[in-house]
């Protein structure tokens, strides 16, 4: 017996006539998020001003390091496929109920994979056989390890939180020792660089990026982006992953296996995590580098939190972390770097809290404090 | 407490005048009145949705109206809140408790304004207050028990002393009997009249309108936010409140128990269950060895309180919780062995006891929500058709009537009576079956809807599909049902035709108490585990 | 809703009157005449007590000295190495400085885009070829690497001078190369002065957390003193506070390493074997100011002042007279050549 219901809602109160008009459905949905893009500006406005600096100059600096120029707007695509990868796979996770913390892990696993395929291809492999194989050694490095918290979670109902926080400690201490005695080169942590499987930058195609790490990675990410919404929405699999993580009992009541699905989140979401590895390790450096993307596994929950969980939104709040990040090396001279991760922070805080999932959660949770 | 002296000599407990409230662009009252006497039961009856939940909570402080006026004993209390309503003697029991589950009856009771001893609670004070307030109202808990160990009676019972232990003069009580089996609702009328007869004011909010007729003094109806009118008991008939409530004739169940009887229950067997028993968390057999066999074209009825391992047998049968032992079948398919998909593709429809939960994904569209379950149907190469979905969609919700007529419209916006509509469309129109679970059809649907949804099952029943029907509401069961069991822990105790399924028969039954006429239902052998 | 659209309205009013606050401190960004020097630390960012302050004492020490304007970037992740070096190349730099060996490979490449602009790095890895010989990085950059077997050698020689003890201990952070010579250098100081002495020589792990892990480095370090161990010399990031605890706890020594680390544990700390990386980047600015910068490989060794131990006010007491002069005696030897420290197992 339950005593404590599951409020159910007033039907009176359901705003009927506003959600059945498209525009103010799509400016209710945005108007939170921009509020919040704004809270986190005024922040930034009385860091900037703590230093001592002026807030236009220094915004003006992040805006012409990053958006101003070919080459800063191509670190920030570099930035922001890395970022896009790992929103996609935190984004995904959630849609089917489920919290992937080990984005970084599975980054670096994938990453790891890409050049392990790479190094054992033989020199001259063409770019048309050997790109793919690598693609597909990242996903299933990322998939394999995130297939422990999926089989966890299906068989057992293992919190998938717990155990792919404590992958992230071994998988990553895997590699590292990996690196550090067998693979790296001497006197450094990366191991010799592929054979075989480079993604060229987009510089070979439009010269302005010249100097900037973008590369044709971009492409594979933003294909991500559009597998992962036809999926979620256009697909028999994609309704009932997300009626998994809506109401998991309403989705067994629908015929769907929920331990399967999400099994098959937890490997999608790995799979996504371990492609974003390869934007460093085929496109940018060519080799595996101990924590060559440290950060963008976690940051990629911002990103989905940021990007509502949706593909588009996360493309889009991927490039806002880029800029953010790489605009906080443009005005590193003016301002230390903690001032733009605390700009980051509020970023996150503000607009997270904006979304209504994040909502609900901390209402019942302040609710369950208050009692 | 400076109550006006108007109050007094009017004897008008409570008033409210003109209330109006928004919720962002939805009207929720506009220009609700209410008068309740003092020393009344006052029924507040009306459509899901029509402003009674709303209006009762400005009574009780929890919202402030945006116009109109709240008067307590001839005090304008108007935009209170629930600290001053309780001080002043208002209080409210809702329809979702809110107990704390780890605590005793006297801990919840005493929450908030403990008795303390020093520092520490006073446990045998609060228990001794506790005590003598169960005498004074005639409602007994024991107060040393556990809430998670109550029955959802109990538990009621424990919110209704909660309000009194707070020196409630005037008790709302918000649908206080959706959860209660005949003999408990019983237990309550005799607890409000007597607190009424000592002079306590009671409103209560109710849609049973068997319930009004009994219970009440004074009906006032509501109708899209607005009060339709307040009229005495004794000088209407329920299907007058109906009238008023929906504005329009309605069918009401109770006056249909005894026409329909057009089930034969001569078809073949359709379902047939065998020594199924089914564990639970709490024991191991919440179904206990039970056989029976629902035949095309009846509708099978099941009692009961709920609580009784109702949920868990549809749930065996749906398969949606493993059995323990027996065995399913449907026509000549062994269910055992199938996950919920084979079922349902075998013919299995099943309309499940809690929308909310299972029934509907409440945050996806009503185009979405009718084709749960029927995924595969909808899709091909793994690609879902969203033509045929929304396609489908706008069919249902025009044979259904569903409002508002908005196929985008996440089902979490619709009233209950459209939500269990498209629970309904899916389960009854949207695909073939041969056998139905229909479990709680109605609750918590209005009485429109109700109407509808049981002509639904009723044509189900005549054209030949088997239905297998579970409700608390006995009336329910009552009119619908060819042959009726009547489950207590786990066990039928009692199959009855039609003709000797009556409320005097069936409600001791329900408690687990035997009649004395011994007679069991010539509807087969009520032995547990007794092919019926 | 239309509450929103108010909050909106405010914010966007706060943010757009903040825009236009100019504080009169505000640092202008101009890159008139005088020497621009650029300088990306490593991961750890300032504040390491180590290597990366190091650099910054050195710049800071250019622009007092020199007049040099330095501009500092600290990157969050892999790519910002390369971005924050290319983007103080482009913006004109003179001397554009990495710290730390992780720079090598973004450093070459930069040095070979951008010829004009002069590029050093501190502890630059030398790529070897595929027969085993050192690549010369470009003719622009200026690999600068410090013989820490040198400095690990003398603080050996005082550890087992000082310690009273036939055994003398090392901790390690991460068990690679880099960290190798420190151990190396040191057992051969620790034979040098006591062919008897055995060298317990532990590692914190294999992984770069292990100079991340204090814990760890002062369960290394307890069991050492109980086996009769009296001086440790660390080599282990902040896996050496654990060292330092363990040192306190029992009131025996350990050795610093990199910076002076005596304020860490002070009466605990023996010595510490110093790094001279602010000496290092201060000559490379002035080089470039004085026009004598060259590219090429630099090895820094006590010849060069590059590796040092700290013999002052505050542990003058802990060392006598005669180990000190003895220890003076083995530099001059190692200077002179006399001693051929070795540097790798």
């Amino acid at each position: 017996m339950s005593l404590i219901n599951e409020a159910i809602p007033d039907p009176a109160v359901a705003p009927l006539s506003r959600l059945s008009s498209r525009v103010g459905r799509a400016t209710a949905a945005l108007l939170p998020p921009l509020t919040a893009l704004l809270i986190a500006a005024v922040v930034g406005d009385l860091l900037i001003l703590s230093f001592g600096q002026s807030p236009a100059a220094v915004f003006k600096l992040l805006l012409e390091g990053t958006w101003g120029n070919a080459y800063g707007f191509g670190q920030v695509i570099y930035k922001a496929t890395t970022l896009t990868f790992t929103g996609l796979a935190v984004a995904i996770g959630i849609r089917a109920g489920l919290f992937n913390i080990g984005a970084e892990g599975q980054l670096a696993m994938g990453g790891f994979c890409a050049a392990l395929v790479g190094l054992l291809l033989p020199v001259g492999t063409p770019a048309v056989v050997a790109i793919p194989l690598c693609l597909a050694g990242a996903a299933l490095g990322g998939a394999s390890v995130a297939s422990v918290p999926g089989v966890l979670k299906a068989r057992f109902g293992a919190s998938e939180v717990i155990v792919t926080i404590m992958l992230n400690f071994i998988t990553l201490a895997f590699l590292n020792w990996l690196i550090a005695t067998k693979l790296n080169v001497a006197e450094s942590l990366h191991t010799p660089e592929i054979n075989a499987g480079a993604v060229a930058r987009l510089s070979s195609v439009i010269d302005a990026f010249r100097g900037s790490a973008a590369n044709f990675v971009l492409l594979v990410a933003l294909a991500a982006a559009g597998y992962v919404g036809w999926y979620l929405f256009r697909t028999r699999a994609g309704y009932d992953l997300r009626a998994v993580g809506l109401q998991p009992e309403a989705a067994e009541y629908g015929g769907v296996k929920v331990g399967s699905v999400w099994l098959r989140a937890m490997l999608m979401s790995g799979a996504l995590a371990g492609l974003g590895g390869t934007n460093y390790v085929l496109g940018y450096k060519q080799y595996y580098e101990e924590g060559f993307a440290a950060g963008a596994g976690f940051l990629g929950i911002a990103v989905a939190l940021v990007g509502r969980n949706h593909p588009a939104g996360v493309v889009v709040a991927a490039l806002l972390f880029a800029t953010l990040s790489q605009g906080g090396l443009a005005v590193n001279a003016v301002v230390p770097k903690q001032m733009v991760d605390v700009l980051t922070a509020v970023v996150i805080i503000a607009v997270a809290t904006s979304v209504p999932e994040v909502q609900r959660l901390l209402r019942s949770t302040v609710r369950g404090g208050a009692k | 407490m400076g109550t006006g002296d108007g109050g007094r000599e009017t004897g008008v407990a409570l008033r409210a005048v003109g209330v109006s409230k928004r919720f962002g662009v939805v009207r929720a009252n506009l220009g609700a009145s209410l008068e309740v006497r003092r020393g009344e039961i006052h029924a507040v009856v009306g459509e899901n949705g029509a402003g009674k939940s709303t209006l009762m909570r400005m009574l009780a402080g929890m919202y402030a109206p945006d116009a109109g006026l709240i008067e307590v004993e001839g005090r304008d209390v108007t935009g209170w809140s629930t600290r001053e309503a309780i001080a002043a003697g208002v209080g409210m029991v809702h329809q979702h408790f809110m107990l704390v589950p780890t605590l005793t009856v006297a801990e919840n009771l005493v929450l908030g304004q403990e008795l303390t001893k020093g520092v520490q609670l006073d446990r045998a004070g609060a228990e001794a207050a506790v005590r003598s307030l169960c005498e004074r109202t005639g409602l007994t808990v024991d107060p040393r028990r556990l809430v998670s160990d109550l029955t959802v009676g109990e538990a009621q019972r424990v919110e209704i002393l909660k309000v009194l232990y707070r020196g409630a003069k005037i008790l709302i009580l918000d649908e206080p009997t959706a959860v209660l089996s005949p003999p408990e609702v019983v237990e309550l009328w005799r607890v409000l009249r007597r607190l009424s007869s000592e002079g306590g004011t009671v409103v209560l909010i109710t849609h049973k309108l068997d319930e009004v007729i009994e219970i009440s003094s004074t009906i006032t109806v509501m109708r899209a936010g607005e009060t339709v009118g307040q009229v005495r008991t004794d000088e209407t008939t329920p299907a007058g409140i109906a009238r008023m409530m929906v504005g329009r004739d309605v069918r009401l169940a109770a006056e249909m128990e005894m026409d329909g009887g057009r089930g034969t229950g001569d078809g073949r067997a359709a379902l047939r269950v065998a020594g199924l028993t089914v564990p639970s968390s709490r024991r191991p057999n919440e179904v206990d060895n039970l056989s029976f066999t629902v035949r095309a074209g009846e509708i099978f009825g099941i009692a009961g309180v709920e609580g009784n391992g109702q949920t868990e047998l549809i749930e065996a049968i749906a398969g949606l919780r493993a059995a323990s032992a027996g065995s399913i079948s449907l026509g000549e398919a062994d269910l055992a062995k199938m996950s919920v998909r084979e079922r349902s593709a075998a013919g299995l429809s099943h309309i499940p006891e809690d929308r909310h939960r299972r029934g509907l994904v409440l945050e996806y569209s009503v185009g979405d929500n009718l084709i749960l379950g029927l995924q595969r149907r909808f899709s091909v190469n793994g690609a879902l058709q969203r033509e045929r979905v929304q396609a489908n969609a706008t069919r249902r919700i025009r044979e259904f009537d569903i409002r508002p007529p908005t196929p985008a419209l996440p089902a979490r916006a619709l009233s209950g009576g459209n939500q269990q509509k498209v629970v309904v469309a899916r389960e009854m129109r949207g695909r073939e079956y041969s056998v139905l679970l229909a479990s709680q059809p109605t609750r918590g649907v209005d009485v429109g809807a109700i109407e509808f949804i049981h002509a639904q099952l009723r044509s189900a029943r005549d054209a030949g599909k088997a239905v297998l029907l579970v409700s608390a509401d006995l009336v329910e069961v009552l009119a619908l049902s060819d042959r009726v069991a009547v489950m207590y822990e786990g066990r039928f105790v009692a199959v009855l035709d039609r003709g000797e399924a009556t409320r005097e028969r069936v409600g001791p039954l329900m408690v687990g108490v035997e009649t004395g006429d011994g007679g069991r239902g010539t509807g087969g052998s009520a032995e547990p585990g007794g092919e019926v | 809703m239309r509450k929103l659209y108010l909050v909106l309205a405010a914010l966007l009013a706060a943010h757009v009157a903040l825009l236009f606050v100019h504080p009169s401190g505000a640092q202008q960004l101009d890159t008139g005449a005088g020497l621009d020097v650029g300088i990306v630390f490593d991961l750890g960012g300032r504040g390491d007590k180590s290597f990366n302050d190091g650099a910054y004492l050195g710049a800071e020490r250019a622009r007092r000295e020199l007049g040099a304007r330095v501009r500092f970037i600290e990157p969050g992740e892999g790519s910002d190495r390369e971005a924050g070096l290319r983007l103080l190349a482009a913006e004109g730099m003179e001397l554009v400085v990495g710290v730390g060996f992780i720079f090598s490979d973004d450093l070459t490449q930069l040095a070979r885009e951008y010829p004009n602009v002069r590029f050093a790095g501190v502890d630059y890895a030398v790529a070897l070829d595929s027969i085993g010989n050192a690549i010369q990085p470009p003719a622009n950059l200026a690999a600068l690497k410090f013989r820490e077997e040198e400095g690990s050698f003398l603080v050996g020689a005082l550890a087992a001078l000082v310690g009273d003890s036939k055994k003398v201990g090392f901790v390690g952070g991460m068990d690679f190369p880099l960290i190798h010579k420190f151990e190396v250098g040191y057992r051969a100081g620790v034979k040098a002065v006591c062919p008897d002495c055995e060298v317990v020589a532990q590692y914190a792990g294999v992984t770069p957390e292990a100079f991340r892990n204090p814990g760890r480095g002062q369960e290394l370090a307890l069991s050492q003193y109980q086996s009769g161990v009296n001086v440790i010399f660390h080599a282990s990031g902040s896996t050496g506070l654990g060292v330092f605890e363990a040192a306190r706890r029992r009131g025996k020594l350990a050795i610093g390493v990199d910076a002076d680390q005596y304020a860490e544990a002070p009466g605990y700390i023996l010595t510490s074997m110093v790094k001279g990386v602010d000496e290092a980047v201060f000559d490379a600015i002035k080089q470039v100011a004085d026009g004598s910068f060259r590219g090429g490989i630099f090895q820094l060794g006590l010849k060069e002042r590059g590796v040092n131990y700290v013999y002052d006010a505050n542990n003058r007491a802990l060392i006598p007279d005669a180990v000190h002069a003895r220890v003076e005696l083995l530099r001059r030897e190692i200077i002179d050549g006399k001693i051929d420290v070795p540097s790798v197992k």
